[in-house]
């Protein structure tokens, strides 16, 4: 077993841990994003993932294109993420910090049973689109081509995340809230429709992850409950808040994972917690998290 | 809200005789814990109803602990009140000692696992401590998945089933129900008591002071970490013990108790019975079984029971039910 690592399977699984990472970021950013705008962290992001995982598998069950589905999948999950704020969140502003926690978390509840009465409780295979199946040559070896466009899309994504909050007059406004809401508030900004729509999106890209990974681990309700420890475990380690924290987190975390199952399978799922743990004895606020946030 | 301020605003108001009985509940409230613990199984449709009302009660009652108390939210409980199962589970089946040994190593296994857990999660706080707790929980839930030959893996660890236990010299039948809840309520009876002192203790008044206002508690010269990491390595020995009540009667461990589902029913129980109240986790674990137990006939999606209760204690009924109780009487 030993005598068959070369550089070159340490370098696809290397890949195979980026592909991997990039459904992590996705996550995480859309929890930062929240955290950092709402200081609400959302228990239910991981439901949010699978419904779009759900949401795609639907819309392609009734004849909808894959591409186009990428499309839509974030704004129907964005718009219930909307409405969820509007309803559900809202009314907890100025209460206790832990009330949304503990009613995001039973959302979570409420959205998977629903799943489970609407499309049953076992889950679907989801098959990859027919112009990403097979694989590429990345000089050391061939790469299934649908890990390289989670990649790819995931840095899309990315990219137009960040011009969305670097170069927009209304990523400034997020900005700005981000940092002093009440500044921002005084300067005559509804400061409750900036944190309404911040939800939608990071609960917009939730879905979206879950519909990337969907081809890759099929879809089950319970597909969200795992992967939400996984990111949060991403998001503490990479910093809460932190966009680029999240990026180089979540891209850690993948390649942990996808090196330990190289080495030690049976070690690869505790290995991201080991992680953490690491991460928060040395430095608690993690990689890109501001000093005494966590204390 | 302790005792000592209750009699106070008691004497300040005039006192009606509903302030005056909860008054004396809460002063004798472990007496009173002890004769209800008696009658209970009486009132309900089945006994095994009631003695999982009592060890989900007394796994709530060691998260309230924590939450209610110190006002650290974990999402990671699981870990203890399963990790409990499972070591007096591995004690009873690959070492076969006898029952009370079983339930001795569980408690102290669910004080170990809280303390490993909580020297890393102690170091966060606030959301961090409850992302925290349930990102270790879940390795926890990996580390016992994996260990197939002791715990066994998916399918769950069977336990030897007792039907004579030895208690001081004493044989009782262990197959009737009625004498398992005695014999499990005694515990619970224990645990109930050592809560109480706890709570009265200046310890106790050190984890609400801490709660209601970290940095005085920091400035009058107390540990806050120290305070912190006991009262969850308490809250350990709690849930630990209540998990191996559950294995015990169960007679199986499943890998499930180990779930985030599970982290979730001891918030919820809490949340729906009162958090930071003596009674809150036993009421809300009774109400919630009992409901539990009626929905289950007509559905098995019993689980969006569980979210509602949530979605609706959070929005507009934060103080649950025993805790609006106490708080419409004393107004």
């Amino acid at each position: 077993m030993l005598a068959a690592l070369t550089p070159d399977l340490i370098a696809m699984q290397l890949f195979t841990g980026l592909a991997l990472g990039a459904v992590y970021v996705l996550l995480s950013i859309g929890l930062s994003l929240i955290f950092g705008m709402l200081t609400v962290v959302n228990f239910a992001h991981g439901a949010f993932y699978m419904i779009g995982a759900y949401v795609g598998l639907y819309a392609l069950s009734i004849g909808v294109n894959f591409w186009v589905a990428l499309l839509l999948v974030p704004i129907a999950v964005g718009l219930i993420g909307l409405a969820v704020e509007r309803v559900l969140i809202r009314p907890l502003y100025g209460r206790g910090i832990d009330y949304p926690l503990l009613l995001t978390f039973g959302l979570g509840y409420v959205m998977i049973e629903v799943v489970r009465i609407v499309f049953g409780r076992t889950g679907y295979p989801f098959d990859t689109p027919e112009l990403l199946q097979g694989a590429v040559d990345i000089w050391v070896g061939y790469f299934p081509l649908y890990r390289l466009f989670v990649i790819a899309a995931t840095a899309v994504v990315l990219i137009g995340l960040y011009i969305f909050l670097e170069k927009t007059s209304f990523g400034l406004i997020i900005r700005a809230g981000a940092r002093d809401p009440q500044i921002v508030r005084i300067l005559g900004v509804d400061v409750s429709k900036v944190w309404l729509i911040v939800f939608g999106i990071g609960t917009g890209i939730a879905g979206l992850a879950g519909l990337l990974a969907a081809p890759l681990q099929g879809v089950a309700p319970e597909m969200g409950a795992t992967i939400l420890a996984e990111a949060f475990v991403v998001t503490v380690v990479g910093g809460m808040g932190s966009l680029m924290g999240a990026v180089l987190a979540g891209l850690l975390v993948g390649v942990v994972v996808s090196m330990t199952s190289l080495f030690a399978p049976e070690m690869a799922k505790v290995s991201i917690f080991a992680l953490m743990a690491i991460v928060l004895l040395v430095r608690p606020q993690g990689f890109f998290g501001r000093a005494g946030l966590m204390s | 809200m302790s005792a000592e301020l209750a009699t106070t605003r008691a004497d300040l108001a005039p006192s009606s005789t509903g302030t005056r009985l909860l008054d004396l509940a809460e002063r004798h409230r472990v007496l009173l814990a002890g004769l209800f613990l008696l009658v209970f199984p009486l009132v309900l449709p089945f006994h095994a109803l009631a003695i999982v009302v009592l060890t989900y009660g007394l796994y709530a009652l060691g998260f309230n602990l924590l939450f209610g108390y110190l006002g650290l939210l974990s999402f990671g409980h699981a870990a203890l009140f399963g990790g409990g199962a499972y070591l007096c589970g591995i004690a009873l089946v690959h070492a076969g000692v006898p029952w009370w040994l079983g339930i001795l190593a569980g408690t102290l296994g669910g004080v170990l696992i809280a303390f490993l857990i909580g020297i890393i999660a102690i170091r966060t706080r606030g959301i961090y401590f409850a992302m925290v707790t349930l990102a270790l929980a879940q390795c926890v839930y990996y580390l016992f998945y994996q260990a197939v030959d002791w715990t066994g893996g998916e399918n769950g660890l069977r336990l030897p089933s007792l039907t004579t236990i030895n208690v001081f010299g004493l044989q009782l039948n262990f197959v009737d129900s009625l004498t398992r809840y005695y014999v499990i309520a005694a515990f619970v009876f224990a645990s109930l008591f050592i809560l109480s002192r706890i709570l009265a203790s200046p310890f106790g008044a050190v984890i609400e002071g801490i709660r209601e206002n970290e940095a005085r508690a920091r400035a009058c010269g107390y540990d806050v970490s120290r305070s912190r990491l006991l009262a969850f390595v308490l809250s350990g020995g709690f849930c630990g013990l209540a998990g191996s009540l559950q294995a015990i009667h169960l007679a199986i461990v499943p890998v499930e108790m180990l779930g985030i589902e599970t982290s979730g029913l001891a918030v919820m129980m809490c949340l729906l019975g009162g958090m930071g109240t003596f009674f809150g986790p036993f009421v809300g674990a009774a109400v919630f079984l009992v409901l539990e137990n009626l929905v289950s006939v007509y559905t098995v999606h019993w689980q969006l029971v569980v979210g509602v209760v949530f979605i609706v204690c959070v929005l507009f009924f934060p103080r649950g039910i025993w805790g609006s109780i106490l708080h419409w009487s004393r107004r």
